[in-house]
């Protein structure tokens, strides 16, 4: 499964400035065509290519067997991917909005994360679950949820959260390729484009992004590592997702030297990354747009006052979405944008 | 004697077939021509039409068949014909026509930048209109968000609708909701939510708290075809069964669910309608563009709810004549023209066709309504955006985005509207 085709070594200098999409379209083809045991489905995948086009092409290229339309029951996409994967398969499946995960939820709690502890590793779930979360494309409540800490605080499953086309396609393949099931929210405000936090500010594409540039071979990403997105010294930020970027312009915003990591993979979170930052800068502000409330900042915040107690020189700080449910009028009010994690920076410089 | 078999080795050589695995298809695909010559649509008046309190097993066939009363000259002919004076004719073709005027403003005012999302109901604006003058106000409508017809069946003001459309400052549902995601419970329809199929069991849950009362109120929801997939709707399949819920299960099938043609759904070879029979309730198949068909068969459902004889399945058929939503292109996924060949016609064309066979009315006076309703709409449009809209103008007040979380506003709340400074 590993060894690399002639023209995939031909093609892994070829790079291009894809979008997110288009990476994780690319990620998938690249791993239909090297393993006949991945598939992919779900709601509108097929002939459409999927709501937001990540299968585009795919069914054509591959065949009906290979890329196909579900009927409505993220249940039984979940519950089907599950017994594929205990035959051998690697079933990629999305769910069209994260929003609508919870139908399944119980397949995945329930059976994908334990089939290999109950049964002694006789059974195991290789599979890959992909769906768009999160808002800033005023999709209401139920477009813009962020429901990753009720997948990190499960044993069982791992959960990734990309911030860019490239980690995005070697994560999916990492996810892929991983023997555990793997489940990989998509920022969708950042499909296009990367996002600050400033909705009146227009979106430079993916395409126009300065170093944007996607291999279009096969290459992966560690699942469990993070990355340093912006070196600093005086406090460190833990993001992922959207908020990475907004993460960013905060500090910018802010004039504080911050040092922002973007986690990648929530669980099991780079921990090793997170407390050599920490111990380094004294401070962290933590950043989820998902509500505040048992949201994975908490878990962070744990870690990071177990492992860097004496190394802090201020409490640590969350900025979250609010413990509401994701307004349609008030989506500005909502999102934790750099304003609002710029003052939360200068607190931390503050305390 | 019989001769005796043995069973096959458990191990070793087998002599056996591969299998295949079967991935349904639509039969046109953008570029094709469509064709339903070959759907199975029995003649008007020709299904029949059981006593309210036939058991299930004996009206099986109801499942298979389709409930029509208009026939291709736009005269009521069978046993269905649920004879309506010329008013109660009238009063729907109205509802009809203005929830397509509605719809149509709604959806330009999405695409001027006025809201972010719209939906229509293009084609299937009898399934809501008919039963919402079947059921009374005190009745419970679970429906989806392409039943919008049922308020406007109740006089539901046509500026709060758009109101909520643009979560402007008199926005009911306060700026919380999705576009289209009413809510009116002093007439009869409940909370939309986005999540498909969970009103169908809540639904049969109203109904059995209305029998645990003893009241008389009843309950009806709606899912579309695609949506019957989800569990939620085999759950309440079971319970309506089960505790003999007073309850009209209505599947609106618009043949599309997105891009995903009825066949994805299970539904190319067996009937929506058939699923009732395993669970043993009635079902009811109906010319979901027959407004005389659906209000015969809700009234016969009703009827048997209100009777104490429990549930009944109606699959309406019919066809989503636009796009999904404003985020969709179908053009993308099906033939263009598959609407206007779509054989059971147009619901708005084929009532105002038989009340001009009654003598009632006439294209001049179909296009004098037409006018009027247009004018009706742009009246509320216009009032309803003093009010703001998505973008633009009065909002609610940001404090409101705390309020309902719970009854009463913990610390936490509190603390984080104090963060965001209001
Ligand atoms: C649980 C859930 N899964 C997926 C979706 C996304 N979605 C919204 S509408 C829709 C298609 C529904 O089709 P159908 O039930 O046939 O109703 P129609 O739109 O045709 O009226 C899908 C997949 C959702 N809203 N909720
Ligand atoms: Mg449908």
């Amino acid at each position: 499964m590993n060894a690399m085709t002639k023209t995939e070594e031909a093609k892994l200098d070829a790079a291009s400035p894809m979008n997110m999409i288009q990476a994780i379209n690319s990620a998938l083809d690249i791993m239909l065509g090297r393993d006949p045991n991945v598939l992919t489905f779900g709601e509108d995948v097929g002939y459409f290519g999927g709501v937001f086009r990540a299968t585009e092409g795919l069914q054509k290229k591959y065949g009906l067997n290979r890329c196909f339309d579900t009927p409505i029951t993220e249940g039984g996409i979940i519950g089907t991917a599950i017994g594929m994967a205990t035959y051998g398969l690697r079933p990629v499946v999305e769910i069209q909005f994260a929003d609508y995960i919870y139908p399944g939820y119980d397949q995945i709690v329930s059976e994908a994360a334990r089939i290999r502890y109950r049964s002694a590793g006789d059974f195991t779930a290789p599979m890959t679950i992909r769906t768009p979360y999160g808002g800033g494309i005023f999709g209401g409540q139920t477009h813009s949820q962020s429901p990753e800490a009720l997948f990190t605080h499960v044993a069982g499953v791992v959960t990734v959260i990309p911030s860019n086309p490239y980690d995005a396609k070697g994560l999916l393949i990492s996810a892929i390729e991983s023997d555990d099931p793997v489940v990989i929210f998509e920022p969708k405000r950042l499909y296009n484009g990367p996002f600050e936090g400033y909705p009146d500010k227009p979106v430079t594409p993916w395409q126009k992004v300065e170093g944007n540039l996607v291999p279009e071979g096969y290459y992966t990403v560690p699942l469990g590592k993070a990355r340093t997105v912006r070196e600093g010294q005086d406090v460190t930020v833990l993001a992922y997702g959207t908020m990475v970027h907004v993460a960013v312009a905060a500090a910018t915003e802010a004039g504080v030297d911050a040092e922002v990591i973007d986690l990648r993979t929530l669980a099991p979170v780079d921990l090793e990354a997170i407390v050599a930052s920490v111990r380094k800068t004294g401070r962290c502000v933590i950043v989820h747009e998902a509500t505040r409330t048992s949201g994975f900042g908490a878990e962070l915040s744990a870690l990071v006052q177990e492992h860097c107690f004496y190394a802090l020189e201020a409490p640590i700080l969350r900025v979250t979405g609010w413990d509401t449910p994701y307004p349609h009028a008030f989506e500005w009010e909502y999102f934790p944008g750099p304003t609002r994690v710029a003052r939360a920076l200068k607190q931390v410089m503050v305390g | 004697m019989a001769s005796t078999r043995t069973a096959p080795p458990a191990k070793g050589l087998k002599n056996s077939r591969a299998l295949s695995l079967r991935i349904p298809e639509p039969r046109f695909r953008p570029g094709e021509k469509a064709d339903f010559s070959s759907l199975v649509i029995p003649e008007a008046g020709a299904t029949p039409r059981p006593e309210v309190d036939t058991a299930p097993k004996d009206m099986r066939e109801l499942a298979y068949g389709m409930i029509r009363v208009l026939d291709r000259d736009g005269q009521p002919v069978g046993p269905w014909n649920p004879k309506l004076d010329p008013a109660t004719l009238k009063r729907g073709l109205k509802t009809m026509m203005l929830t397509r005027a509605y719809d149509d403003r709604m959806y330009r005012a999405q695409r001027q930048g006025k809201t972010s999302f719209y939906m229509k109901c293009t084609g299937e604006e009898a399934v809501a209109a008919a039963a919402a003058m079947v059921l009374t106000r005190e009745d419970m409508c679970f429906p989806t968000y392409r039943q919008q017809g049922l308020l406007i069946a109740r006089d539901y003001p046509l500026v709060d609708m758009m109101n909520q459309v643009y979560s402007n400052a008199k926005d009911p549902m306060k700026g919380r909701q999705l576009p289209v995601m009413y809510s009116s419970k002093k007439d009869g329809f409940f909370t939309i939510s986005g999540n498909l199929g969970t009103q169908v069991p809540q639904a049969v849950g109203w109904a059995m708290a209305s029998a645990y009362k003893g009241d008389d109120k009843i309950a009806a929801t709606w899912i579309g075809d695609g949506s019957t997939a989800e569990g939620d709707f085999h759950e309440a399949m079971i319970f309506a069964s089960v505790y003999r819920a007073p309850v009209i299960l209505n599947i609106v099938n618009n043949q599309w669910a997105i891009s995903s043609f009825h066949g994805i759904a299970g539904g190319e070879d067996a009937t929506f309608a058939s699923r009732a029979i395993g669970y043993n309730l009635p079902a009811l198949r109906v010319d979901g563009n027959d407004f005389l068909a659906v209000y015969a068969a809700t009234e016969w459902a009703a009827e048997r709810a209100r009777s104490n004889l429990g549930a009944t399945l109606i699959e309406h058929y019919t066809y989503r004549a636009e796009g999904h939503s404003t985020s969709d292109d179908p053009s993308r996924y099906r033939p263009t023209d598959e609407g206007k060949i779509w054989p059971l016609g147009d619901p708005i064309e084929r009532l105002k066709q038989h009340l001009i066979a009654l003598g009632e009315w006439s294209d001049d006076k179909q296009q004098a309504l037409y006018e009027e309703l247009v004018e009706l709409v742009r009246a509320a449009g216009r009032e309803s955006e003093t009010h703001g809209t998505l973008h633009a103008g009065e909002r609610p007040s940001i404090k409101t985005m705390f309020e309902d979380v719970y009854k009463e506003m913990d610390w936490r709340l509190v603390e984080q509207r104090q963060e965001l400074g209001i």
